[in-house]
């Protein structure tokens, strides 16, 4: 019998059509994955399942789990069915633990709602659970705090609540959208361990084709809330029926036309930046320790190259770029741009700084919501000594905006008014205006749809055909860097350990380090090789 | 934890130490002279000259200072320019009113607004909402001695359940002196009521749209039991800092309602010693109260710790 089966299921909320006709079934056992960008019903769809849906949504159809219809049930019935029968982990194990409990608390609580076992018993499958999950009693015994563990393993907590009373099925919501490359690989091992070893269905909601086509079984593929393909995910990929499972495809492999680079000629030189950040006090007159966050890091960006750098979170790589833009001092070393330095006494140096931009991640915290799109790209024009005014100050804007692709007259537009692809151009065009001869995108496109990424991707390569742009792209997507940059960086506990042209490392990778991190990316099928094997079966 | 308090004890002292000092200069320089405040303003020099001797004024501010600090840590506030009492007995006895009206009050507005703030959040745009809402904005909008003659009208003078002011006095009784702090407390408590519901309710809102509730229901708890296993205590940090401020408040403040209800509280005396010049009052009394204020902030940081593993861990 099938586990899960949700037949012609729609959802409004606020006669908001949220989903429309969607159906999908998850066997014992399997691995079903739902994928789409943002706004297309996928996590809207699992929310269904645990009926954990806000105030005034409505559902029609069918959501049968086991022989029982939910959406049948009444919400005290449903509660017994949480956790029980369905359990779930989420996309932020920064945030889906209670910070003021401790993990065997919130393990065990999982099976004490349910009344499964006495107490003593309910810690006792807690601590194997936790064990099971990959946290030793040695090391994470239960009165351990949320806090005192990295997101990686507070996501292994989220998943033994998750699994503490074997639930038939487990729904995981973007499971590892928030970890490192090397986490995400093993919280997908996790998971696909624990599926065949209880036997459960695991309907898997993720944006992310690569490990798609890596975990699933079969792949549903939504967009605005509609089922527009659904099968067993090889013959799926191998033979892309809808438009829009093709152009969702091309888009997550999406590679970029660089020009080819200038010759050499020194831009930005970076020479044993040492960046040392003050600690705590432990002992009251004892000095205070240091935490060294960038370790002697040298390096040269040419004129008109595009350089990468990447490396997991807390490797380093934000604290360079601020450094990189003068906003945190350093303690040893020099950062030169055009032979000048970036801080001098101290001081951001504004000759220096009004030769580099930078784009920021976040499309939506990074404006001013009560500008118009006019002043917020022009606030760069306060580190120049003359400003452009009048019809010049026009002509800029104008010529900024129809460069990102976007029109003259939507520079009396509010941001709220853009999408954030939009934004992300907004962002662009900001950095542009002043001609800088730098630019720093600080994982610029991470926040973004594959398809919407795939379009700031060959943005950026015209515009360093059309400007000669000269950047560093930092970012903890490797595919990503891969096609945007002609050099890069890996940097790992706030050293380089790896440099060179890009093609080379990502073919060829010489540190071990650099080795681990690009053999745990997920990486796309190849389709032609999937095709073959499969006309051979 | 051991650490954590040790740490707070140790600005706990300093803040004392900063505050006597504080006082006693802002109160030294105030203009009035004791001496000649008290013999009128015909006196003659000599007259006030050896009065202030007798007072002890003549000798170095900084003596003064030490001696002040010194017989305060022995329990000695000196004595009083005014009616020629060891200071310290007065506070005593003003403080057997002052501080369980205090602790009235604060019982009273917590146990009002811990279930009308939970009830609101529970209840989000509902009808119960609206109500308590409405109810709070109008308790933080009146003043409390409005409150607190509106109760005098209705329950002392029309009803005469309770005294229309004074205190009866502890050996009276337990009940009795309970009895004639009652609506002092409650129309001091009320105001703080109304603001304390406030803050508990958005502090639970703000909490219920936290991830950790999502993952909370999704184990099975019904939205009650996740509001009270889970948000409750999240919501606590910024309950425990309104308690704080207004126990505080309580202490220092009830000076109005003091003289509404003519208790012989310390408002009332510190009041009386201020249009005196009784400087040594005023200035014990003030420390006095900062040493309340301080005191309360070291409970409530110890407080936040229980209730936050974060914060125990960070030192």
């Amino acid at each position: 019998m099938t586990l899960l089966s949700i037949q012609n299921l729609s959802l409004s909320i606020h006669k908001t059509e949220i989903l429309k006709d969607v159906s999908l079934t998850v066997e014992s056992g399997e691995i079903v994955a739902v994928t789409g960008e943002s706004g297309s019903g996928k996590s809207m769809t699992a929310m269904t399942v645990m009926q954990l849906l806000p105030e005034l949504a409505q559902t029609r159809g069918s959501v049968v789990l086991d022989g029982t219809d939910l959406l049948k049930l009444s919400e005290s019935e449903m509660c017994r069915v949480r956790g029980q029968s369905v359990g779930m982990v989420f996309q932020e194990p920064m945030t889906a633990l209670n910070p003021v409990k401790t993990i065997g608390d919130q393990v065990a609580e999982t099976i004490l709602i349910h009344d499964a076992m006495p107490k003593d018993k309910a810690y006792a499958r807690a601590r194997e659970v936790l064990d099971r999950v990959g946290l030793p009693a040695e090391r994470f015994p239960l009165t351990r705090f949320p806090h005192e563990l990295s997101g990686g393993q507070r996501q292994r907590v989220v998943i033994a609540m998750a699994i503490a009373l074997r639930p038939k099925l487990l729904i995981a919501d973007e499971p590892t959208t928030a970890l490192d490359v090397t986490t995400q690989a093993q919280i997908l091992d996790l998971l696909k361990e624990l599926v065949a070893e209880f036997g459960m269905g695991l309907l898997m909601i993720t944006h992310d084709l690569a490990v798609v086509a890596d975990m699933a079984d079969r792949i549903t593929v939504m967009r605005y809330g509609e089922v527009v393909e659904t099968g067993p995910t090889r013959q799926l990929l191998a033979n892309m029926q809808h438009p829009y499972t093709r152009a969702l495809f091309e888009a997550s492999g999406h590679l970029v036309d660089l020009p080819p680079a200038p010759a050499p000629k020194p831009l930005l030189e970076v020479r044993d930046v040492v960046r040392d950040y003050r600690l705590p006090r432990t002992k009251l007159f004892a000095p205070p320790g240091h935490f060294r966050a960038v370790k002697g890091v040298s390096f040269t960006l040419n004129r008109g190259e595009r350089l990468g750098l990447v490396g997991e979170s807390g490797c380093g790589k934000s604290t360079l770029t601020r450094a990189l833009l003068g906003l945190e001092p350093i303690q040893g070393g020099e950062i030169l741009l055009d032979g000048q330095p970036v801080l001098s006494e101290g001081k951001p140096n504004l000759a220096v700084r009004r030769k580099m931009q930078v784009v920021f991640q976040d499309p939506f915290g990074s404006f001013n919501p009560r500008h118009r799109v006019d002043r917020l790209i022009t606030e760069p024009f306060h580190l120049l000594d003359n400003p452009p005014t009048g019809a010049e100050r026009e002509k800029a804007i104008g010529e900024a905006l129809t460069a990102v692709g976007l029109k003259p007259s939507d520079a009396k537009k509010y941001i709220h008014e853009f999408s954030g692809g939009q934004r992300q151009r907004i962002a662009i065009a900001r950095a542009l205006i002043i001609r800088p001869e730098l630019i720093l995108f600080d994982e610029a496109v991470s926040a973004l749809d594959v398809s919407v990424r795939a379009q700031i991707l060959d943005l950026l390569a015209e515009l360093c055909r059309a400007y000669n742009l000269t950047y560093l792209f930092i970012s903890h997507d490797l595919s990503v860097v891969r096609t945007v940059t002609d050099r890069v960086l890996v940097m790992k506990s706030g050293e380089i350990v790896e440099q060179g042209e890009t093609e080379q490392v990502f073919s060829n990778p010489q540190h071990p380090y650099t080795q681990t991190l690009i053999a745990a990316a997920p990486q796309l099928p190849d389709l032609d090789e999937l095709k073959r094997s499969l006309t051979d079966a | 934890m051991v650490r954590y308090s040790l740490k707070r004890l140790l600005s706990l002292i300093l803040s004392l130490a900063i505050a006597s000092v504080v006082i006693f200069c802002v109160i030294e320089v105030a203009p009035g002279d004791p001496a000649s405040f008290m013999l009128g303003i015909n006196a003659q020099p000599d007259t006030v000259a050896a009065l202030r001797a007798e007072l002890g004024l003549d000798v170095p501010k900084w003596l003064r200072y030490l001696h002040w600090v010194g017989g305060m840590l022995q329990g000695d506030f000196g004595t009083s320019y005014t009616y020629h009492t060891p200071v310290s007995g007065m506070i005593a006895d003003r403080l057997w009113v002052s501080l369980p009206l205090a602790l009235y009050a604060l019982a009273f507005s917590t146990l009002i607004a811990f279930p009308a703030g939970i009830y609101a959040a529970a209840r989000r745009g509902k009808a119960g909402d609206m109500a308590v809402m409405g109810a709070t904005q109008l308790g933080v909008a009146i003043p409390n001695f409005w409150f607190a003659m509106v109760m005098v009208l209705i329950f002392a003078i029309n009803l005469r359940w309770f005294s229309a002011g004074g205190f009866a006095g502890w050996d009276k009784g337990f009940f009795a002196a309970m009895k004639s702090l009652t609506l002092p407390a409650i129309s001091l408590g009320l105001p703080q009521a109304a603001i304390l519901a406030r803050v508990m309710r958005s502090a639970l809102l703000d909490i219920l749209g936290e991830d950790f509730m999502r993952t909370a229901r999704a184990k099975g708890l019904t939205r009650r039991q996740a509001l009270w296993r889970h948000g409750l205590r999240n919501a606590m940090i910024p309950v425990l800092t309104i308690i704080g401020l207004q126990f505080a408040f309580l202490m220092a403040g009830a000076i109005i309602i003091e003289n509404v209800f003519y208790l012989p509280g310390l408002g009332r005396m510190v009041f009386q010693a201020i249009s005196s010049r009784d400087l040594i009052v005023v200035e014990s009394v003030v420390m006095l109260l900062v040493f309340a204020v301080i005191l309360v902030n070291f409970l409530v940081d110890l407080a936040y710790a229980a209730v936050d593993p974060r914060l125990r861990s960070r030192t």
